[in-house]
């Protein structure tokens, strides 16, 4: 397990790297060191799809930050309201702290999960009941197609809302410009 | 394909895009078709298609990529998409219906959406920037 030790501790350093340097572009590409780190360690658990889905992912979202921030600097404003900020800041990390706390005392010790028999049915029953060899996507897109359908909403949405905010003009003004 | 103007990138980023663009395609095709024998899926596949259109736009600059796929054209195959997913999950994923049309589906909501979220995104922001 020594690789997985040394990804993770690339991941910190990118990570510490991507939120402590002042240049933005030099920013986004340490949060992109940070994507290629996870897919490596993905690839390294033994899981292909997620490593795959996690590059192309990483390169689609790095073209797109890469894009938005490389003609601009966007100011930084450090100073004013630091009252405010410190306390909704300290608020939010003991809200936090505590709803971890709570949801980490009912989670199921690792390696020993609740529903064993589930899983055991989704191993054996999974070739002969789904047709498909790839285990991975029977579970995803078979036995757990509703994961799949709020997953799928959860991009529609996403687009309907960049969709409904990004356009020039609002409704009532003149009409959007389609090409 | 007239191409050849001043907007976007060099030459031979051109030619180039135009060799390698069909190949990507093709494997996006491919990763979100085989998703249940072999790593990959839908979503995967659908952002490797969103990935070559953005391809396009980069290479040749935003007009001529929006005079290849309208954006009415994107809006219309998510929304298609998304309700055949829904149709296919709602009613039975186990048919053999829901077997070819699931992927098929998850790509192109995934691609279109995907696509669509950087054309608004660029179109926003060359707006601002017409604006200032």
């Amino acid at each position: 397990m020594l690789e997985i030790h040394l990804i993770l501790l690339f991941m910190i350093a990118a990570a510490i790297i991507a939120v402590e340097v002042r240049d933005m572009l030099s920013s986004v590409v340490a949060v992109g060191a940070v994507g290629i780190g996870l897919s490596l360690a993905f690839l390294v658990l033994k899981a292909p799809d997620l490593a795959i889905m996690q590059l192309v992912v990483e390169i689609l979202s790095l073209i797109i930050l890469v894009r938005a921030t490389s003609h601009r600097d966007l100011p930084f404003s450090a100073s004013g309201r630091w009252v405010f900020n410190t306390v909704s800041t300290i608020s939010f990390i003991l809200i936090f702290l505590a709803c971890a706390y709570i949801s980490l005392l009912n989670l199921p010790v690792f390696g020993a999960p609740q529903l064993r028999e589930l899983s055991k049915f989704y191993i054996d029953e999974a070739r002969t009941l789904t047709a498909t060899e790839n285990i991975v996507e029977s579970i995803a897109l078979r036995f757990r197609a509703y994961d799949s359908l709020g997953e799928a909403t959860a991009i529609v949405v996403a687009t309907i809302g960049v969709l409904a905010i990004a356009r020039r003009v609002s409704i009532k003004g003149k009409a959007d410009d389609e090409r | 394909m007239n191409d050849n103007d001043r907007s976007g990138m060099t030459l031979i980023v051109k030619t180039v895009t135009r060799l390698t663009l069909g190949f990507i395609l093709i494997y996006g095709i491919y990763i979100g078709m085989i998703g249940h024998s072999s790593p990959g899926g839908g979503f995967a596949g659908g952002v490797i298609i969103a990935l070559s259109l953005v391809h396009i736009m980069l290479a040749f600059g935003r007009d001529a990529a929006l005079r290849r796929i309208h954006r009415g054209t994107l809006r219309v195959l998510t929304g298609l998409g998304a309700l055949v997913f829904l149709y296919i999950v709602l009613c039975n994923p186990n048919t053999a219906l829901g077997r070819i049309a699931l992927p098929i589906c998850e790509m192109l909501i995934v691609g279109a959406g995907l696509f669509a979220i950087f054309v608004a995104l660029v179109l926003l922001s060359k707006g601002h920037r017409d604006s200032e």
